[in-house]
């Protein structure tokens, strides 16, 4: 039943493990529905806080100035703010939130750490170097060449930890040692850079804080490029990382590939994380808390754990983004502090209060 | 150097309940450890033997009972005074990368050294007569990594060893080990009993704890079923009432402790009605 | 054992030629024999003030920082049973940085303020932790999760400070937040030095504890250590050797996560060794310090210079032993 659940949550590739899961019984009936109950809340506040991000902003306007503007009435005064920015923002959000915390469940699975987040491979250091490079090379930039810096430095950044940590990862500690030394590394290169170039230094504090903040229309379709199909890879992937995930020897005898199954994964993770750091800069925390959270409710199945990600980490986006902006209006604060300002605390309490299980 | 008072315990709890959070372990645990013997704990999966024996070791507190170590309230003692009484082999226990088998054994002298912890005349010759009792004494200078699993359970038991307590609790001391290697850990057990040492052990192989046991200890669900001499309580009842399990029970030959054969589940149950002897 | 004396003696010989070095260079460099003259005290003028006020203090506090940072991280990681587990990761060295911003950037206080902020971020993110943990008693896992769960709260409180403050303010904390040496007087070292000599009897009441401690919490609670006690205190020292030495210098990246780390490496100890982490953080603060002022073409902070070699060591770790099989 439960792999049946599994193929209809959107894993397109049948694979050879699929018997692997136990058989059903009244305690699976009672969890599997607590599954779909969990996806359905999640779905349904996603919608909420779409419509909210909508709704709300720094600027109040009128709730039926708001439906015209939707409705394309281009003569509403709300018009330009909602299709230039609100709607643009939302997209944003949803795209972004998603890749993050489908790559925290990807990547915590395939390191079977619950403390793994993309961050830790490198994503945000190597993003930041090449950021903060552009800017003294080219002077201040839009958005579009700066996203293309830091996804090429996120990128590199990830090739230089997996070339490091051993691509199949026999040893997690190695690994993790290598996301480590590398940040370090590049973050005092980045230290040393900024100290000398105040110009770069400004452009920098903001972006380093993470924003949706006036990204515009052009920087969605590349994201959503890199983002959509990235998504169905790490879906795809889900029964091989079920195997993995009780362990290499058996996955083996399974008929799993461990090094493809590596490859393919950290290119999916690496995509997704590069991608949202490149569009919103470094958000700390969501994909790092969203998996955690979510495998609290649904259980440590990394097929359900990355669908309730992709719900509930737009949703936590979107929530910190719609305070971000009006909590202080008509001045914002950067999403990236507010994700992390909320998520921190929650990620405490739920410490304090659970016995946490190595995966 | 063996205890005269044969009725005397070296270690003995009354009322012990333990908790894991919501779950019971020990309910109402009356347990005692006589001196001079090589007692041993059994029971099925589960059934609170490593807890009760780390609970005796202060390593878990009991959520209500009282433990006496030699006659004194365990509670009332420092954990470095009983230290010097008790010493504790844990399952599994963790060896940090890049410790010698001389670090290991050494570690036992902890509670009798002073503050800066360099190790005396004494303390090496304890540590070098425990390693040569183990049989450990070439591997000094070797990693404790690079040992086999034997081995490195011998290490162990020297460091406890070093220690150089009356009392000696070992939890599942023979877990990952060949039959070969178990036996020899469990030689090395009785050889200390017979040196006058109070031993007690959590053991999972049934026909080896009634041989090497001089006192034994059956658990279940938290609650001791029943404890005394291996030829007494080892009985076809005790035995399903304790493991669920439909077993004959034979002497063995060798050492005349009993030997446990558990029946053939594939055979129904009623062909073994008539016979109680099993053939060979 | 001998090898780690030799080890130790290396180091401070190193330390001892390194520092001497350090006091003769300097836009006016001073001799040799003309530095021990102006440290016995026989040498006045401009020479003597250089050495005895600007670069003595400098190279007595890189000294004092780094051993202090390389005893809380053997601390640390030996707490959290962990080589990740350094005060830098878990959040305290975040706190400590917190509380020196909203010294600089809502108070807008003097040098000795921001101190007092980093000394009190310190401990106030320690109590945190602490309270948080109380229950479940420091176990080294969730130590590290909710430390790092705090720590990345308030590194988020730090970039909001930082976005919101003028772009001076900023930059004033941005340098403090590298971690530099610039500005060491004797007062700073006689704070450092205070806080060493005090806590000197407890750190060597506790080594020996530590050691048992990295075999596990079973195995040393069997051989008589008073865990819980011993847990406690040592987060309390890790504490305040992590803050006030953060409030000296600001937070300099690495120290605290690789000095042990290295220790352990060239010594072929295993792990809780305060006295090599100590002799080798002094070591590396100092070196990288030297690196900083000497080696490129325009100075960088020590913190820069900790940061990339920490990191670059780790990196040449890591490739020379990538075809080996990792045991963990």
């Amino acid at each position: 039943m439960a792999e049946t659940d599994l193929r209809d949550a959107g894993a397109p590739a049948p694979e050879p493990v699929r018997h692997l899961t136990p058989a059903t019984s009244g305690a699976a009936a009672g969890l599997s529905r607590r599954r779909w109950l969990t996806l359905l809340v999640l779905g349904v506040l996603l919608c909420l806080s779409c419509l909210a991000s909508l709704f709300l902003g720094s600027r109040s306007l009128g709730f039926e100035d708001v439906l015209k503007a939707l409705g394309g009435d281009t003569s509403s005064p709300a018009y330009l703010i909602i299709w230039e920015q609100r709607v643009p923002r939302t997209i944003l959000g949803v795209l972004c939130g998603a890749a993050l915390a489908a790559a925290g469940s990807l990547i915590q699975t395939l390191t079977r750490n619950p403390l793994a987040e993309p961050g830790l491979l490198g994503v945000n250091a190597g993003a930041a170097v090449t950021v903060v490079l552009a800017v003294i090379l080219f002077g201040p930039l839009p958005i579009l060449p700066l996203a293309l810096a830091a996804f090429i430095g996120a990128v590199v950044a990830v090739v230089a930890v997996f070339t490091l940590g051993g691509l199949t990862g026999q040893s997690m500690a190695r690994f993790v040692l290598a996301g480590v030394a590398l940040a370090a590394a590049l973050s005092a290169l980045n230290q040393a850079l900024l100290l000398a170039n105040q110009t770069a230094y400004n452009e920098f504090r903001f972006w380093a804080a993470g924003s949706l903040e006036g990204r515009g229309t052009d920087i969605l379709l590349p994201i959503a490029l890199l983002v959509i199909p990235a998504l169905l890879l790490g879906f795809a992937l889900v029964p091989s990382l079920k195997a993995l995930s009780v362990g290499a020897e058996t996955a083996t005898s399974l008929g799993v590939s461990l090094v493809q199954i590596h490859l393919l994964t950290l290119t999916a993770v690496c995509l997704l994380a590069a991608a949202a750091t490149a569009a919103i800069g470094p958000i700390t925390f969501v994909g790092l808390a969203v998996p955690f959270v979510v495998r609290a409710l649904v259980g440590n199945h990394v097929g359900w754990v990355t669908l309730a990600s992709v719900l509930a980490g737009p949703t936590w986006l979107l929530a910190s983004d719609i305070f971000a902006r009006t909590f202080t209006a008509p001045t914002e604060i950067q999403v990236g502090i507010v994700t992390t300002l909320l998520g921190g605390p929650l990620f405490i309490a739920l410490m304090v209060r659970r016995k946490v299980e190595q995966l | 150097m063996t205890k005269t008072l044969k009725t005397s315990s070296a270690i003995a709890a009354q009322g012990l309940h333990v908790s894991y959070g919501e779950r019971k372990v020990l309910s109402g645990v009356d347990v005692a450890v006589p001196s001079g013997e090589l007692t041993v704990i059994i029971g099925p999966n589960a059934c609170g033997k490593s807890t009760l024996l780390k609970t005796l070791a202060r390593v878990h507190q009991p959520s209500s009972g009282s433990i006496e170590l030699e006659g004194r309230p365990l509670n009332q003692l420092s954990t470095r005074q009983i230290a010097r009484d008790l010493a504790l082999l844990p399952q599994n226990p963790h060896a940090p990368a890049s410790v010698s088998v001389a670090d290991v054994v050494a570690l036992g002298r902890y509670p009798h050294q002073g503050l800066l912890g360099r190790l005396s005349a004494t303390d090496k010759r304890i540590c070098q007569q425990a390693m040569e009792a183990c049989g450990v004494t070439g591997l000094a200078d070797r990693k404790l990594q690079e040992l086999s699993g034997g081995q490195r359970q011998r290490v162990w038991i020297a460091m406890t060893l070093a220690q150089d307590t009356p009392l000696i609790l070992l939890d599942e001391p023979t877990t990952y080990l060949d039959i070969t290697h178990q036996l020899q850990v469990l030689d090395l057990a009785s050889q200390l009993h017979r040196s006058g040492r109070t031993l007690l052990l959590v053991l999972h192989d049934l026909n080896l704890a009634f041989r090497y046991a001089t006192h034994l200890i059956m658990m279940k669900d938290g609650q001791i079923i029943a404890s005394g001499r291996p030829t007494e309580i080892v009985t076809a009842e005790n035995i399903e009432r304790v493991f669920g399990l439909q077993a004959s029970i034979m002497t063995d030959p060798h050492s005349n402790t009993p030997l446990l054969v558990p029946f053939d589940t594939r055979v129904k149950a009623d062909a073994h009605d008539a016979p109680s002897q099993p053939t060979a | 054992m001998i090898r780690t004396r030799l080890y130790t003696a290396i180091t401070l010989l190193a330390i001892l030629v390194l520092g001497l070095w350090l006091l003769t260079q300097g836009d006016y460099r001073v001799p040799l024999g003309d530095v021990l003259a102006s440290l016995t005290g026989s040498e006045g003028g401009l020479g003597s003030y250089f050495v005895r006020e600007v670069r003595a203090p400098r190279v007595v506090a890189a000294l004092l920082v780094g051993a202090a940072l390389g005893i809380s991280g053997a601390i640390f990681q030996t707490l959290t049973g962990n080589p990740l587990g350094s005060p830098d990761v878990i959040g305290f060295t975040t706190g400590a940085a917190t509380g020196a911003l909203v010294s600089i950037i809502l108070l807008g206080s003097t040098p000795l303020g921001t101190g007092l902020g980093a000394v009190l971020g310190g401990a106030a993110t320690s109590l945190l932790v602490y309270l948080f943990t109380r229950r479940t008693g420091l176990i080294g896992f969730q130590l590290i999760l909710v430390g790092l769960g705090l720590g990345a709260t308030l590194s988020a409180l730090n970039s909001l400070m930082i976005v919101r403050a003028s772009l001076t303010e900023a930059q004033t904390a941005a340098s403090w937040l590298v971690g530099s040496l610039n500005t060491m007087t004797w007062d700073k070292v006689l704070l450092m030095s205070s806080l060493l000599v005090l806590l000197l009897p407890f750190l060597v009441w506790l080594s020996r504890p530590l050691r048992a401690l990295i075999f596990g919490d079973t195995v040393a609670t069997g051989v008589g250590v008073p865990v819980p006690l011993v847990r406690l205190a040592s987060l309390v020292i890790g504490v305040l050797l992590v803050s006030v030495a953060t409030a000296v210098t600001g937070p300099i990246a690495f120290v605290a996560l690789a000095s042990p780390h290295l220790a352990r490496h060239l010594t072929g100890q295993s792990a809780g060794n305060l006295g090599t982490a100590a002799s080798t953080g002094a070591l590396l603060t100092l070196a990288s310090d030297a690196l900083g002022l000497y080696a490129f073409p325009a100075p960088l902070q020590v913190g820069v210079v900790t940061g990339a070699l920490g990191g670059l060591y780790l990196i040449y770790l890591m490739y020379r032993s990538r075809n080996e099989v990792a045991h963990d």
